[in-house]
């Protein structure tokens, strides 16, 4: 295949693997705990940040960092009114940001097109995307072998994993600040729409399939790297956005998964008939 | 008989909140099983978190002389988290593992032990979420043993089992306290209280405390559940009729 020949694919396919896999990975994770809004939240809030970079001619690695800073702290702000209540305060945060974003890419002197930040640039890979995205996949690899056990504890058992060791909020917390990295180091590949894509798609998938937690993490970084590839290939092939073929690929993934998943729970439910028949 | 825990004149708050719970003066020797018995909202839950040193003690004090474990409903945690009895079982050891290391062999043979005295040992493998309620709760009792806990407090144990489930149950705890250990039970049956060696009776305090027999009175009974009590009464004792409402 005349993919693996071209420099530009080959930067593009190591980034897209990378990424998939860290974003997969960390997936599992967030979707167990229940903060797929807040993945898509963060995305979607930190655009102002990063035309902002643009505008001021700033690394936009920089102004992504900021822009995620920024509506972590107005969404922590926000949420303190308490006749909003915190999903009212993300999503008023995150609407009012993002219009900003738009109206302010919309404007003629911004160098970088709001197509790339929406959708991503992953052709145009730099070498500090590649460096971004393999500390990234190191910081996740870390930060998700250290914490599995007090992770294990805050979604199977919050009440009790105070007692067992663990402190959920603060867990909640270094999982958001790890998201937040995440979002960061991929958005300018991915594209602020969607990084998110790479983000649930593979995990979904992976929790239809895997039966422990490690199956499923080792799962969805496997699809999310899969996907990252199949999208490229798809997109060299039949000259399409980058970005919407990857998106589209893990989607595809997650339906397969789905189909392989359903077959796996009417094996389930057998089981859990022997369970209750073994208990009488 | 040695004196397991010991409160006095207890009184606990969240945050800073006025105290959910005050006035609490009980002891419990080794082996004893102490019913705690109130409405929801009335103190039980508070007394476990502050006994588990979670919540501030605003006044008085406890003294613990062993490790202390929490059971809770198994309604609370995920069933749909891929998790094995084993697994379950093994979280007693988390505590105790440093987060660079494995969990060690001898945590893994102790879980296993655990699993197999509350006669579970053949369902290790199965996922949590599967068992049966009276199953799911032995497990959180096994993940209790690991924590090597002498001390055992139990949220409404017999919650949503059937009668069968419940008798394994019982079994498992007498099966504790002939250890040793010490067993409080939080319940709103006043029927589950009354099997048990004493009882406390909290209603945002202490109502009363001593053996069933002596403590659940009429007037302790009314103290405790207020109006959403109706009581009968059956000749020598008296019959408690609760309103549910959750």
């Amino acid at each position: 295949m005349e993919i693996l020949h071209s420099g530009l694919l080959q930067r593009a396919l190591l980034e897209v693997v990378v990424l998939g896999g860290a974003c997969g990975a960390l997936g599992v994770w967030l979707l167990h705990l229940r903060e797929v809004y807040a993945a898509e939240s963060l995305a979607h809030a930190m655009l102002p940040g990063l035309v902002l970079a643009s505008l001021a001619g700033v690394p936009l690695l920089l102004g992504a960092t900021g822009g995620v800073l920024a509506v972590a702290a107005l969404i922590a702000l926000a949420a303190r009114d308490s006749r909003l209540g915190s999903e009212i305060a993300v999503g008023v945060v995150v609407t009012a940001t993002f219009g900003l974003g738009a109206v302010l890419a919309l404007a003629p002197d911004v160098p970088v097109g709001l197509d790339k930040l929406l959708f991503g640039d992953l052709l145009g890979a730099a070498t500090a995307d590649l460096l971004a995205a393999g500390a990234l996949a190191v910081i996740v690899a870390v930060a998700l072998l250290a914490g599995h056990r007090a992770m294990t504890l805050t979604v199977f058992d919050p009440v009790s994993a105070p007692s067992l060791g663990a402190r959920p909020a603060r867990v909640r917390l270094a999982v958001l600040a790890l998201l937040a990295v995440a979002v960061v180091a991929a958005v300018l590949s991915l594209g602020n729409l969607l990084v998110f894509a790479l983000l649930v798609a593979p995990a979904a998938a992976a929790m239809r399939i895997g039966r422990s937690v490690r199956a499923q993490v080792l799962l969805a970084a496997a699809l999310g790297a899969s996907a990252g590839v199949l999208g490229l290939v798809i997109s060299a092939e039949l000259d399409v956005a980058a970005g919407g073929a990857v998106a589209l690929a893990a989607i595809a993934l997650y339906l397969a998964a789905g189909l392989a998943g359903s077959s796996r729970s009417t094996a389930r439910r057998r089981s859990i008939v022997e369970a209750l028949g073994a208990e009488r | 008989m040695t004196t397991v825990i010991e409160t006095a004149d207890l009184a606990a708050a969240y945050a800073s909140g006025p105290p959910a719970l005050s006035g609490v003066t009980f002891a419990a020797d080794e082996g004893q099983a102490v019913a705690v018995l109130g409405p929801n909202g009335g103190g039980k839950t508070t007394l476990f978190r502050a006994l588990l040193g979670e919540i501030a003690v605003v006044r008085g004090t406890i003294t613990i002389g062993d490790a202390t474990a929490y059971v809770p409903q198994t309604e609370r945690s995920r069933l749909d988290f891929p998790v094995s009895a084993l697994d379950v079982a093994l979280m007693g050891a988390y505590a105790r593992t440093r987060w660079y290391r494995r969990v060690t062999a001898a945590d893994r043979a102790s879980a296993r032990a655990a699993l197999e005295r509350v006669g579970l040992a053949d369902q290790a493998r199965t996922r949590f979420g599967e068992l049966s309620g009276g199953q799911r709760q032995r497990v959180l009792i096994a993940r209790a043993l690991v924590q090597d806990a002498r001390v055992l407090l139990l949220d409404e144990p017999f919650g949503g089992v059937d009668h069968a489930s419940e008798q394994a149950i019982m079994d498992t705890l007498d099966d504790l306290r002939a250890d040793g250990r010490v067993l409080l039970i939080a319940t709103h049956d006043v029927e589950q209280a009354r099997r048990w060696d004493r009882v406390l009776c909290v209603r945002g305090e202490q109502i009363a405390y001593g053996a069933p027999a002596d403590t659940l009175t009429n007037a302790v009974l009314e103290a405790t559940y207020g109006p959403e009590i109706v009581m009968l009464d059956c000749g020598h004792r008296a019959v408690a009729i609760q309103h549910h409402h959750h």
